[in-house]
């Protein structure tokens, strides 16, 4: 395949003991972000820490005020830090809820778009957004324009162009949170399968703990003002799996009563428009 | 393997479920045909035109004036109809409005290059930002003298003005544009690698486009205005225009002459809105799906 991302290579226990960075893809090393003037500022993250190795599925969850967009933003390089360090293997690839294709071009263009600007030769870009568009189950949608597709279609559209981008690093802002239910669930099959493909390292940032559990490898809680990493629970459970399973349910039970106990440290808090 | 007895979809079955989701949000009603668009979009400006020509009907039959100062539809129509066959007005025409298109055209450039110079330019648009809005406050019929002083009366006074007239609004257009681009459609171009010049060529130039077009309309709009003024006040001898035939007629006392040449102008003004600023808009929001379907 010609947009094949680059795959991690199963690690030998030698060479992981000799040099861990080496299977690193992501690594966020005690980044801070302040907003605010100074006097009232407040930390949206506050010296959070954390690694994924490549070709990793990683799931971010937290309530709102974690600064996950915050630190997709810092780690897809559109902001920076306050404080600490980021490195990240090439340039990463970000999806948003929102699916953010351009609306005056076709899909398809939309595609070739960020293949252009990956650099790819112009006779070539064309044949490759119709493999990507195929990748994603979107054939024969090229030729139409955004709006004329479902919010699921949107969202396959944007992993496709996020695929143009031949990162090895793809961060999802809440990709699913706005669609229904069935399409949701439809999606999740889509995704693991596109990333068993190719195998990109995926930060995915979620509300949905279930969600977290059905798609990660890892899932990682965050605390809310600020944002920190404060538990971390692999997932042993062996895929394809279901998001109603047993399993996942009782996984996710579990990370929901951490993430509960988080959100009620800050029942005491004043509002902060007080 | 799947660890419970749930059994788990595999590829081909997901490939489907998706396959037949994507079929259910596609629309199945068909599309309204050529013909019965054309005639939804046309009956009620036929009906609209009908009202208004009553309306004047009805004026005139309740003697408010006399005839010879405000007459009918009927005499109207017949000096329209007389002048446009032996030619008069359309050479009149035809001057004002290739008079219109240069105007107009040095005022795309202009209004273009200045829109970008402010949107684009912090200083730029501390400098002259607000002084583009004051232009556009400013009657452009206030501009006559000071052009006719500056250029005599010549064309170059007439153009003089319409750019003025017309660029601003331009202007105005194109930096509107440019700032209603959707912040998260810049995010998404700059994780494409859309920086600097290359996010204005990919993304925000596109983004602004309805907002140029909306400028351009405001523009024609304004470019008309000032043209009709500068043609009654700048009067170039064995060069009739639309703006002489009006001074003519008054001066003659000539109210169907008049009103003839007021109701072409009108109708002028009106076609071009409608076939040339209300096309480009209607095909603009069509692509980026800004029409709603049931409407």
């Amino acid at each position: 395949m010609t947009l094949r991302l680059r795959t991690a290579d199963p690690p030998t226990d030698s060479e992981a003991v000799d040099d861990p960075s080496k299977d690193r893809a992501l690594r966020v090393d005690g980044v801070s972000k302040v907003y605010g003037p100074a006097g009232s500022h407040h930390f949206a993250l506050d010296h959070i820490s954390l690694e994924a190795r490549r070709g990793e599925f990683v799931c971010l969850v937290g309530a709102s005020g974690c600064g996950k967009t915050t630190l997709l933003n810092l780690i897809a390089g559109l902001d920076r830090p306050g404080g600490g360090t980021i490195e990240v293997d090439g340039k990463p690839a970000l999806m948003f809820q929102d699916a953010a294709l351009f609306p005056w071009l076709t899909v398809g263009s939309n595609v070739e778009l960020a293949l252009k600007l990956a650099g790819v030769p112009r006779g070539q870009r064309r044949s490759q957004a119709l493999e990507l568009l195929s990748r994603v189950q979107l054939d024969g949608v090229a030729g139409k324009r955004p709006h004329e597709l479902s919010g699921g279609m949107r969202q396959r559209a944007a992993l496709a162009r996020a695929l143009a981008q031949r990162t090895t690093v793809l961060l999802m802002d809440e990709p699913f949170g706005a669609l229904d239910a069935i399409t949701r669930d439809l999606l999740h099959d889509e995704l693991e399968h596109v990333w068993q493909q190719s195998r990109p390292t995926v930060v995915f940032v979620t509300h949905n703990v279930r969600e977290a559990v059905r798609l990660g490898d890892r899932v990682l809680v965050l605390s809310s003002r600020p944002g920190r990493v404060v538990a971390e629970f692999p997932v042993r459970i062996d895929r394809p799996r279901r998001l109603e399973s047993p399993e996942v349910a009782g996984l996710a039970g579990e990370i929901t009563e951490r993430l509960r106990e988080e959100v009620r440290r800050h029942a005491d808090d004043r509002h902060p428009g007080d | 393997m799947p660890t419970t007895d749930i059994p788990a979809t595999d590829t081909t079955d997901a490939n489907r479920d998706l396959a037949g989701i994507d079929a259910l949000d596609f629309p199945v009603a068909p599309a309204p045909s050529a013909l019965s668009r054309l005639w939804a979009a046309a009956w009620p400006k036929l009906a609209a035109i009908a009202i208004a020509l009553l309306g004047w009907q009805i004026i005139v039959w309740l003697h408010l004036k006399p005839d010879y100062v405000l007459p009918g539809p009927r005499p109207v129509f017949k000096v329209l109809w007389h002048q446009l066959a032996n030619g008069d007005l359309v050479k009149a025409m035809g001057v004002t409005m290739r008079r219109a298109a240069v105007g107009y055209a040095l005022s795309i450039l202009i209004g273009t290059a200045i829109g970008l110079a402010v949107a684009r330019s912090r200083v730029a648009r501390a400098a002259v930002g607000s002084l583009i809005t004051g232009l556009q406050t400013m009657p452009t019929i206030a501009w006559f003298p000071f052009a006719i002083l500056l250029f005599g009366l010549s064309e170059t006074a007439i153009t003089f003005v319409v750019v003025l007239g017309a660029a601003p609004a331009i202007a105005n257009g194109v930096v509107a544009g440019v700032d209603h681009t959707p912040p998260i459609l810049l995010r998404a171009g700059r994780v494409l690698g859309a920086r600097g010049l290359s996010a204005y060529r990919h993304v925000i130039l596109p983004a602004a486009l309805p907002g140029f077009v909306a400028g351009l309309k405001q523009g024609w709009a304004f470019a008309w205005r000032s043209l009709m003024a500068g043609e009654l006040l700048v009067i170039i001898a064995k060069r009739p225009s639309l703006g002489v035939k009006l001074q003519l007629a008054r001066d003659n006392s000539d109210a169907p002459g008049l009103l003839a040449a007021m109701v072409l102008i009108l109708v002028i003004g009106i076609v071009i809105d409608s076939l040339v600023f209300g096309r480009l808009d209607r095909a603009i929001r069509s692509r980026w799906g800004l029409i709603d379907a049931a409407a």
